[in-house]
């Protein structure tokens, strides 16, 4: 799997959803991202990736997009 | 219940667009709202973490008039079952949802909130004491409420605020909805001593919610064992907030380890972790640890609150003098309220439990004196906070899904929903999610070959457990 697959992946599995919903996804925009869906979610973005993310980046991981640029720019994580 | 004249300028709400309403302005606004309702009544508020979500249930209590307090993402029908078994005489709702009920008209308006006189002509006696109302789920939309007094909720509010020596130099910041007992019981104990309120409905996760508390310089906030968790994840233990005081716990039983951690951090860094213990039918508090105990009594609920005490029954109804001895944990106290409606006829009922509430908790006390809770007597789950009967998931699922054999069971935060059909295994999974507005990740289907049953017929629960362990 490429970096993007990995990425999609996570959120498909973590929140329950379709590889359609991804685009312009948001936090809180469906009922599974909420608090607890954006744990889930992030433990599933740092296994993929074996990176511990930084408590700033976390909450600031607002959207499916958002994700990506934080993970390229804090993490060296190509996409 | 306040009197809100006498803190005077303080500033009793701010909001995160940065919106503060004084003592002295919520008495008048509140006053105001009040003489628009125009009477002891009935009103459903529909509750956000917002000023004048805030502003009309302590105005409706300080008048004499009986808030039943719901949460604003409630589902439409669970609303109108509600609403059809109680016809409240007003609804105070956020502005936007004004046109959800045509039927009603808008009659005040205040701080992005209005009251909607309902058309149902049929108001049900109330009961004088009657204070408040809420639900003990809130998510499965049972029109079970639990009826609050007066007394119920001024002496809860004032054991919490001598235990937690509040005085108005705090600023609790919002974390729990205001429509649950334990997020309701910040509200009112500090309105007690004229403090700062910081509402918001962002939550951890949220930058903006962690901006708000380090700008408005937050000094407590509540949790439930779940939101201690994503604390930990969010390696809490790193961010920088000097004006934070004291963390509270309540809302089930947080992992001890857990419960470690916090208590270190907050030794190891001025501040204060405190456990508490509660129930709704109790207003909200009947125990808590002292935080200068939270290590050595580690995965303690603590002891009873100033004016409260708690004793063990065995099987036999018999009271347990021994530490150690595990029974069922009872509590007396002023802050036992009155007892459940389950209907508008409901309301004019007195007083039922006369200060005795058995818990339906299982505990025991140590050497002491501090007690541990170490089990359950009913049917249900706490999932993130959040009390869920399974019985009534057993029949939700059953109302919904015709010819279906099925069971839920499980562990706090972990539902597992029996099933022996895998082609709907997935569909009452999604069902039972949307139906409690609880996270999905909180429910897991499995499929088995059938539901253990004994000769009478009833669902052998117990049998399930070596399915989830």
């Amino acid at each position: 799997m490429n970096n993007l697959e990995k990425y999609d992946a996570a959120f498909i599995e973590a929140l329950e959803i379709t590889k359609e919903q991804l685009e312009g996804l948001e936090y809180q925009q469906i009922p599974s991202w909420d608090s607890v869906g954006h744990m889930g979610l992030v433990a599933a973005i740092e296994d993929a990736f074996d990176i511990m993310m930084d408590t700033d980046d976390i909450i600031d991981l607002s959207s499916y997009e958002k994700g990506k640029e934080i993970l390229s720019k804090n993490y060296n994580i190509e996409f | 219940m306040w009197d809100f004249g006498r803190f005077g300028d303080n500033v009793a709400i701010i909001d995160e667009g940065k919106t503060k309403i004084t003592y002295r302005q919520l008495a008048q606004e509140g006053k105001q709202l009040a003489e628009a309702a125009g009477k002891r009544c009935l009103v459903f508020c529909l509750c956000e973490n917002t000023i004048g979500s805030v502003l009309g249930y302590s105005a409706f209590v300080e008048h004499n008039i009986v808030p039943v307090l719901l949460s604003s993402h409630l589902e439409k029908e669970l609303l109108d079952n509600l609403l059809s078994a109680y016809s409240p005489s007003y609804l105070w709702v956020p502005k936007e949802q004004e046109n959800s009920f045509p039927d009603s008209k808008t009659v005040y308006e205040s701080y992005q909130y209005v009251l909607l006189k309902t058309g149902y002509g049929k108001d049900y006696p109330l009961y004088d004491e009657l204070c408040l109302m809420l639900t003990t789920s809130g998510s499965t939309g049972s029109p079970k409420f639990v009826r609050q007094s007066y007394t119920n909720v001024k002496v809860n509010a004032e054991s919490i605020a001598e235990y937690l020596s509040l005085d108005e130099t705090e600023r609790p910041i919002t974390t729990l909805p205001m429509n649950y007992t334990y997020g309701l019981s910040i509200i009112n104990s500090h309105f007690l001593v004229g403090a700062t309120l910081l509402v918001t409905d962002k939550g951890l996760m949220q930058k903006e919610f962690w901006n708000f508390f380090k700008e408005e310089q937050a000094t407590s906030f509540g949790g439930v064992p779940y939101t201690y968790e994503m604390l930990d994840r969010l390696r809490f233990w790193r961010m920088e907030l000097p004006s934070l005081r004291t963390m509270t716990q309540a809302g089930g039983k947080i992992i001890p380890e857990l419960h470690k951690k916090f208590a270190e951090y907050a030794a190891g860094n001025g501040k204060q972790f405190i456990v508490m213990y509660g129930q709704c039918e109790a207003t909200a508090r009947m125990g808590y640890l002292p935080a200068e105990r939270a290590i050595v009594k580690c995965g303690s609920m603590g002891i009873a609150i100033p004016g409260g005490n708690f004793h063990l029954v065995d099987a036999n109804g018999k009271e347990i003098t021994e530490p150690f001895v595990a029974g069922e944990l009872v509590y007396k106290g002023e802050n036992v309220t009155l007892g459940y409606a389950e209907c508008g006829e409901d309301l004019i009922k007195a007083d039922e439990r006369n200060g005795v509430l058995q818990t339906g908790d299982m505990a025991q006390f140590d050497a002491d004196g501090y007690y541990y809770i170490v089990g359950r007597k009913k049917r249900f789950l706490k999932i993130y906070g959040n009390r869920v009967n399974l019985d009534e998931i057993d029949r939700l699922i059953k109302g919904k899904f015709s010819n279906i054999d099925c069971a839920s069971a499980g562990i706090d935060d972990h539902m597992y929903l029996f099933v022996t059909d895998q082609s709907i295994a997935d569909e009452v999974k999604e069902f039972v999610a949307a139906k409690t507005k609880l996270n999905p990740a909180a429910f897991q289907a499995i499929v088995i070959d059938e539901i253990p049953k004994n000769d009478a017929g009833k669902t052998l629960y117990k049998e399930l457990a070596k399915y989830y362990g």
